[in-house]
């Protein structure tokens, strides 16, 4: 290498060690921090998560009662299909991304991501990617109807245009998603300072260095699996047209390979984040850390081979059914073993309850049900009386927005003092928590007994038994999304302003990211951390 | 533990305002149902549905006297402890037990509902199609469209002029019900015309997916006379919610009778179909049809639903060249599946009907009567 590029680089890494943040609104299409970009990605997610939840409450007030009062039953179609990917794409794969971006580096001492502008670009494909994937809306024929799960032939022969829109905007967000999780990946393995031995990694970062192996598995099986439907709709391929001798029943196969590892990427982070708040808040150890992580690489190994318990009643053969539900049987052991590890970690603490507590406690409760239900749904007999009911909507969302969501606002309340420097209003905090937490089981709980009922999911109209149970979740569903409007103020006041946190503003959380100032300088950890400091914030700091 | 109290209490509220609305207090939980297959399904459920309680008072019952003994407000200092090998091998251990338990029967269910009966008294193709049920019985002949009832269909309009609740068994109702007789060994063989549809009845304990180009076969024994209703169960496009499912088991005495009746009414329906060609004979047959076949989307009145479903009053095909309608009635919309190519479903003479009917139906005035032949002529 010449001389003069030799000086540039030094330049670059020079002036990218020191230099504030850019002036004006091209820092934040220009940055390459990864504090900035995470900002943006939590910036992305809570917009999208607005924008589904807008969605998610028109379909509530039309399944208020019986009889169709709002919509057609092809934008209900349009409407559930679109929340899903919304909230799935944009809202919580984002959300995780965003704590993964502010946290991973400042946990394991690195003074950035391993390809700053890499990060960058992997964030800004994904506007253009949402405005793609909502244009639908605008479009002849509406936004697709076939549902998040896009079965052929209903989404592929028999979609409206504006299908292939959404498939370019999976493909763009699949990239982003690729490109997130290598980088994190390379990230936590290259610039971990030397200090910290892999075992002794914060779980938050261990689960999101899981998490990024399984985006490498599941993110280029949904390349494949939708580039399939595009080919059988421009190109005749008939991969999945019986009549072409394809198969519909392979666009399943190959979504739910993806389809069940993502349950997981947007779960594993999660258990990350209550990893680190219950022990901060009981101001104890985390009990069987080795056991948590095995269980995070067995739960992920698992996830793997278990997706056909989505399509018990596809008619699989006997043989087939009885392997699958074994094998979503098994995840039940590493899953129970993170419940009893954190309740353990419980045992004899010394507890508070402030908000990231009561969330990560609301966490453990709540995701437990939607175990619970998991358990139930894997034994086939029962799940054909189970299967695509409003049974699987309360399980899921019992997974996905108290499991993951809350995992993400859990993470939010923690690191905000941090990220900001002030401290948010503990009472605002507890009213969006009470009123949060009330609302949600309201919302979905009685969507177990509709679906036991015999009430099938997706429609836009029920027959009249289901109405009780209808009526109550759409009350529930429109206390939680107004509720969410008080998290939104109380982040717009903790950013201007409010009391200092301090360095460290919960006296048992422990981790690198408590030795930095709070609001951490623009540029951390140019100077790696010390020996002294890595063992005294690792797991071996208690004593 | 003021949340969980609440939750408490809000889930007991919600179950006894239900449980006041509601005649049957068992729909708060899955069916029993009337075959050994929905009772299998049944016990597997409330064997599971117990064992999440008792590992749910178990778990959630120390976590709760956790949270109210060692909080720092009650003078708690925290334990040092980070690891104990007997107790995490009990909790590995102890669920993989219960889960062999639960696999165990599971598994035994699971093989006996899936085998099949060698000899079948009876068998019954079941076509889903958008958006509605075709009953096929090869053996004795008989086969027809089960489409949902026009109670339910007038209530389920978004401007309409009806509630749902003065439609019979709304959304559960269908013009032809599928009959069985009871007490017999039943073979469906469940299969698509169109995209993934679902075949469910709650009472019958399964659901099986009508798949295009597979066949799915389901042994089914109904042990007690009754109406039984269901609803088509996989996202199938606009109409999903409209097409429900519903079997009635009779005794096999009257099941011969309706078996009678069907043939001598198809023998009927023939001779009619033979009968000589007319303007008003298409019509009223024509009118048939259209409520059947294409009432679900384009209504009753003709008027379609705005940007969905277009309108056939004053619209352009159906008031346009002959040639265009014909095309789009035999071979479907190459623009947008959901018109199907109704060539398939069809005869030359229901197809001429039906065009005829909509060319001069409402303020459409054509004055075109569609001949059998021209259709002929048209495939």
């Amino acid at each position: 290498m010449s001389q003069t590029a030799d000086s540039v680089v030094d330049q670059i890494e020079h002036e990218h060690s020191h230099a504030g943040p850019r002036k004006g609104p091209l820092r934040w299409l220009l940055t390459v921090n990864h504090k900035d970009v995470g900002t943006m990605y939590l910036v992305l997610a809570l917009v999208a998560l607005l924008v589904g939840g807008v969605m998610a409450l028109v379909i509530r007030a039309e399944l208020f009662q019986p009889g169709l009062q709002l919509t057609q039953p092809q934008f209900f179609n349009s409407l559930t299909t679109m929340h899903g990917l919304t909230m799935i794409f944009l809202a919580i794969m984002p959300g995780l991304t965003g704590l993964a971006n502010w946290m991973v580096p400042l946990q394991i001492g690195a003074d950035d991501m391993y390809w700053p502008r890499v990060n960058n670009w992997a964030f800004w494909m994904l506007p253009p990617a949402a405005l793609l994937l909502w244009w639908g809306f605008f479009m002849p024929q509406g936004a697709p109807g076939g549902g998040w799960t896009m079965y052929a032939p209903l989404s592929s022969t028999y979609a409206p245009p504006s299908i292939d829109f959404v498939i370019m905007a999976i493909h763009i967000m699949g990239i982003s998603s690729i490109l997130g999780a290598l980088n994190i990946i390379l990230t936590i393995l290259k610039m971990r300072t030397k200090e910290m031995k892999l075992w002794d990694m914060p779980l938050f970062t261990w689960t999101w260095l899981i998490t990024g192996f399984l985006l490498l598995l599941a993110m280029p099986t949904l390349a494949i699996a939708v580039t399939m439907l595009l080919t059988d709709r421009h190109l005749g391929t008939g991969f999945f047209e019986a009549a072409a001798g394809g198969d519909p029943v392979l666009f399943q196969h190959i979504f739910w390979f993806f389809g069940h590892p993502e349950v997981y990427i947007m779960i594993l982070p999660a258990f990350g984040v209550v990893s680190e708040i219950v022990p901060a808040f009981s101001r104890k150890p985390l009990f069987g850390r080795t056991s948590m992580i095995w269980a995070v690489i067995a739960i992920t190994f698992l996830s793997a081979i278990v997706w056909a318990h989505h399509m018990f009643t596809v008619g699989l053969p006997v043989e087939a059914q009885v392997l699958f539900m074994y094998t979503t049987m098994l995840i039940a052991i590493p899953t129970g073993i993170k419940i009893f590890n954190w309740v353990a970690t419980m045992w004899r603490g010394s507890m508070t309850f402030e908000a990231p507590m009561l969330w990560a406690l609301a966490f453990i409760f709540l995701f437990t049900i939607g175990g619970f239900s998991g358990l139930m749904l894997a034994d086939v007999p029962a799940d054909y009386q189970y299967h695509d009911t409003y049974f699987v909507v309360a399980h899921l969302h019992y997974v996905v927005v108290t499991g993951s969501l809350f995992g993400i606002i859990a993470g939010i309340y923690y690191w905000l003092p941090k990220w900001t420097g002030n401290m948010y209003n503990e009472a605002l905090a507890k009213w969006h928590f009470w009123l949060s937490v009330i609302s949600v089981n309201v919302t979905f709980f009685p969507m177990h007994f509709a679906g036991l009922a015999g009430m099938p999911r997706r429609i836009p109209d029920y027959p009249m038994q289901f109405m009780d149970f209808n009526m109550i979740s759409t009350v529930g569903a429109f206390v939680f999304g107004l509720s969410q409007l008080l998290f939104i103020w109380l982040l717009i006041q903790t950013i201007r302003g409010g009391k200092k946190a301090g360095d460290r503003p919960w006296d048992g959380a422990k981790g690198l990211e408590w030795t930095l100032p709070s609001p951490p300088p623009y540029h951390t950890f140019t100077e790696p951390p010390s020996r002294q400091t890595v063992h005294d914030e690792g797991p071996h700091g208690y004593h | 533990m003021m949340w969980k109290r609440l939750l408490l209490a809000l889930t007991t509220l919600s179950t006894a305002v239900g449980a006041a609305a509601q005649e049957d207090p068992s729909a708060f939980n899955m069916t029993r149902g009337v075959t050994e297959v929905s009772r299998d399904a049944f016990d597997m459920h409330m064997l599971l549905f117990w064992i999440c309680v008792a590992i749910g008072v178990g778990v959630f019952g120390v976590m709760t006297w956790s949270l109210i003994r060692h909080r720092r407000s009650r003078g708690a200092k925290a334990a040092k402890f980070s690891e104990n090998t007997t107790v995490e091998v009990v909790w590995t251990v102890i669920p993989v037990l219960i889960l062999v338990g639960v696999a165990v029967p599971a598994t035994a269910v699971l093989l006996k509902t899936n085998a099949e009966s060698p000899d079948p008294d009876l068998v019954v193709d079941v076509h889903g199609s958008q958006w509605k049920w075709e009953y096929v019985y090869p053996d004795e002949e008989i086969s027809f469209y089960s489409n949902l009832s026009a109670s339910s269909r007038d209530a389920s309009r978004l401007d309409a002029k009806e509630s749902p609740a003065n439609a019979p068994d709304y959304l559960l109702d269908v013009d032809n019900h599928l009959v069985v007789p009871a007490g017999k060994n039943i073979r469906l063989r469940i299969t698509s015309d169109d995209v993934i549809h679902s075949w469910w009845v709650p009472q019958l304990g399964f659901k099986r997916d009508a798949v295009p180009g597979q066949f799915n076969n389901a042994d089914i024994r109904i042990d007690e006379p009754g109406t039984y209703r269901g609803q088509c169960a996989e996202l199938c496009g606009s109409g999903h919610a409209y097409m429900p499912v519903v079997v009635e088991a009779v005794t096999p005495e009257a099941y011969a009778g309706w078996v009678a009746q069907k043939q001598q009414a198809a023998a009927e329906e023939a001779e009619k179909a033979s009968a000589p060609y007319s303007r008003e004979v298409a019509m009223t047959q024509g009118k048939k049809i259209y409520e059947s076949a294409c009432a679900a989307c384009h209504q009753a009145n003709g008027q379609g639903i705005e940007n969905t479903f277009p309108a056939l009053e004053g619209g352009k095909i159906t008031t346009g060249p002959v040639e265009g309608h014909l095309k789009i009635v035999i071979h479907g919309s190459e623009k947008n599946p959901v018109m199907q190519a109704y060539g398939d479903q069809l005869s030359d003479r229901e197809i001429a009907a039906v065009i005829t009917y909509e060319r001069n139906a409402w303020s459409n005035d054509t004055g075109d009567l569609v001949t059998p032949q021209a259709v002929e002529a048209a495939r």
